[in-house]
C-alpha cells in the first residue's frame, strides 16, 4: 500500500463528512411518521431521524469489519502469512470504534424517538453483538501472549460465521413498528438516498483511512519485534 | 480403527479420569445448585416475574458453570503436560476433538440434570387453576425442553473445546475462555433461552419451541463443521 493511501482518504472522508453534514441539515427531507392505513402524517416531523446518517454509516462497515477481519482470518490461518493477520486486527480495532460510535448515536436515537436510552430492536442489537465480538476479539490478542494472533484470528471466524445467526436471532419475533424494510427508511421517499450514499461513502473512506493507518504501524510493530528477536538471536543485542 | 471408535476412546478416557476424581462433577454441580439458591433471593417471587426468568436462570446456569468446566477439564491436560501427548497419539486430530467435546457434552448435561430439577424445586409455582398461565413450571413439557438443553450442551461443548484447546498455554486463559465464548455464544444461549421460555408456564407455544430448537440443531452442527476445520489450525504445540 503506497503511503499515499492514508492521506488521500482521510483528505476524501473530511470533504465527504462537511458536505454530508451540510447536505442533512440543509437538504434531506425530514422523517414523517406513518398513520396506521400508511399514510404520511405531514404534521408530525421527527428531526431525530437526522442521526440516522451518521448512526447507519458507521453501522455499515462495523458489519463489513465483521466479514474482513473474518475472511483476513481465514487466509491467516491457512496461509500463516502474518500480512493478512495485521489487515484482520486493524479492521477489527477500528470497528471497535465505529461500533461505538454506533452504539451510543443508537443510544442518543432510542432516547429521542422511544424516550428510552436502550431498546432491544434487532439492528442495534445486531450492532451490540457484534461490536462485543470484535471487543473480545481486541481483547484477546492484547492479552493471550504469544499465541494470541491464533485465538484471535479463531474468534473472528466464528464470529462471523455466526453472523447470520445472530441476525436470525435478533430478527425473529420483531413486531416493532420501526422495524423491517417499512421502517425509517420507507417514509423518507426517494431524496435521502444522496445524503446517505454520501455520509456512508465519506464514513467508508475514513474507515479505510483508519485501517491503512493502523494496519502500517501493527506491520511496523511485528517487524520490529521480530528484527529484535532476530538480533537477540544473533546476539547483537542483549 | 474408524474415527467414531478413536472419538469414543478418547471421550472414555475423559470421563474415567472425571468419575475416578469426581473434582469437575462435584464443583460445577455444587456451583450451579448454588447458583440457583441465589436466584431464589435475587428474583421477585411473583408467579409471572418466576415465570418470566426461570429460563434465563436455567442458561446463565449453564453457562457458568460449563465455563468452570471446561476451564478445568484443559488444566488437567497441562498440569500433566498430556496434550502433547494426546495429539501425538496416532489418531485424527478429529477424534480428538470430537471426544473432548463429548466428554464436555456429558459434564455439562450432568449439570443439567441437577440443576433443572432443583430449579423445578426451588422456583415451583402454585397450581393456578383460574389463571392457567401462571402454572406449570420448568417441567410442564419435559421431552422438548431436555432436547433444548441437549441441543444447547452439545452447541457449547463444540466451541468450548475449540477455545479451551487454544487457550491451554496461555497465562490468562481463565478470564480469557469467558472473553472469547460469551460474545459468541450468545445466539445459542438466546435460542435456549426463548425455546425454554415457550415451553413452561401452563400454556406452551410449541410452534416458538420448535422454531427455536431447529434454530440450535443448525447452529450445532454449523459450528461442528466450522470447529472440525478450524480446529487443526489452532491447536498446534
Amino acid at each position: 500500500m503506497s503511503r499515499f493511501a492514508v492521506p488521500v482518504f482521510a483528505v476524501l472522508a473530511a470533504l465527504g463528512i462537511v458536505t454530508g453534514i451540510f447536505m442533512v441539515f440543509m437538504k434531506a427531507p425530514l422523517q414523517y411518521a406513518v398513520g396506521a392505513d400508511g399514510s404520511l402524517e405531514g404534521s408530525s416531523l421527527f428531526f431525530n431521524q437526522k442521526i440516522f446518517y451518521f448512526h447507519v454509516a458507521h453501522a455499515f462497515w462495523l458489519f463489513a469489519a465483521v466479514f474482513v477481519s473474518g475472511v483476513a482470518s481465514i487466509v491467516f490461518l491457512k496461509t500463516r502469512n502474518a500480512r493478512w493477520d495485521d489487515i484482520a486486527s486493524a479492521a477489527a480495532e477500528v470497528a471497535v470504534a465505529f461500533g461505538a460510535v454506533v452504539l451510543v448515536t443508537g443510544s442518543i436515537w432510542a432516547k429521542a424517538a422511544w424516550d428510552v436510552w436502550w431498546k432491544l430492536e434487532p439492528r442495534l442489537t445486531l450492532s451490540l453483538l457484534l461490536w462485543l465480538i470484535l471487543l473480545g476479539y481486541v481483547l484477546v490478542r492484547r492479552f493471550a501472549g504469544a499465541t494470541g494472533d491464533r485465538i484471535a484470528a479463531g474468534m473472528a471466524i466464528f464470529g462471523m460465521v455466526g453472523v447470520p445467526f445472530i441476525y436470525t436471532m435478533v430478527n425473529k419475533g420483531d413486531s416493532h413498528p420501526q422495524a423491517g424494510s417499512k421502517g425509517v427508511v420507507a417514509t423518507l421517499g426517494a431524496e435521502y438516498r444522496i445524503t446517505f450514499a454520501l455520509s456512508v461513502a465519506a464514513f467508508l473512506c475514513w474507515f479505510i483511512a483508519l485501517v491503512v493507518y493502523r494496519v502500517q504501524s501493527v506491520r511496523a510493530e511485528r517487524e520490529l519485534r521480530e528484527l529484535r528477536e532476530l538480533a537477540l538471536d544473533r546476539g547483537v543485542l542483549s | 480403527m474408524s474415527l467414531l471408535r478413536q472419538s469414543t476412546l478418547i471421550a472414555s478416557k475423559e470421563l474415567r479420569i472425571e468419575l475416578r476424581s469426581k473434582e469437575i462433577l462435584y464443583t460445577m454441580a455444587f456451583f450451579g445448585g448454588l447458583l440457583v439458591v441465589v436466584y431464589s433471593f435475587a428474583f421477585p417471587r411473583e408467579p409471572k416475574a418466576i415465570l418470566g426468568s426461570m429460563p434465563g436462570m436455567l442458561w446463565v446456569t449453564l453457562a457458568f458453570a460449563g465455563t468452570i468446566g471446561l476451564g478445568r477439564a484443559f488444566d488437567r491436560e497441562r498440569e500433566h503436560d498430556t496434550m502433547r501427548a494426546l495429539l501425538l497419539a496416532p489418531v485424527p486430530r478429529l477424534a480428538v476433538f470430537l471426544g473432548k467435546a463429548f466428554a464436555i457434552t456429558v459434564l455439562v448435561l450432568a449439570v443439567a440434570a441437577l440443576v433443572m430439577p432443583l430449579l423445578a424445586v426451588f422456583m415451583s409455582l402454585p397450581d393456578d387453576r383460574l389463571n392457567p398461565d401462571r402454572s406449570g413450571g420448568l417441567f410442564a413439557h419435559p421431552g422438548p425442553v431436555i432436547l433444548a438443553v441437549v441441543l444447547g450442551a452439545i452447541g457449547f461443548a463444540i466451541t468450548g473445546t475449540v477455545f479451551a484447546a487454544t487457550l491451554l498455554k496461555v497465562r490468562s486463559r481463565d478470564v480469557l475462555l469467558p472473553v472469547i465464548l460469551y460474545p459468541l455464544l450468545i445466539p445459542l444461549f438466546v435460542a435456549g433461552t426463548k425455546a425454554t421460555a415457550a415451553l413452561i408456564g401452563g400454556r406452551a407455544d410449541f410452534e416458538e419451541a420448535w422454531y427455536w430448537i431447529q434454530f440450535l440443531g443448525i447452529y450445532d452442527a454449523v459450528f461442528l463443521v466450522v470447529s472440525v476445520w478450524i480446529f487443526e489450525s489452532l491447536v498446534i504445540e
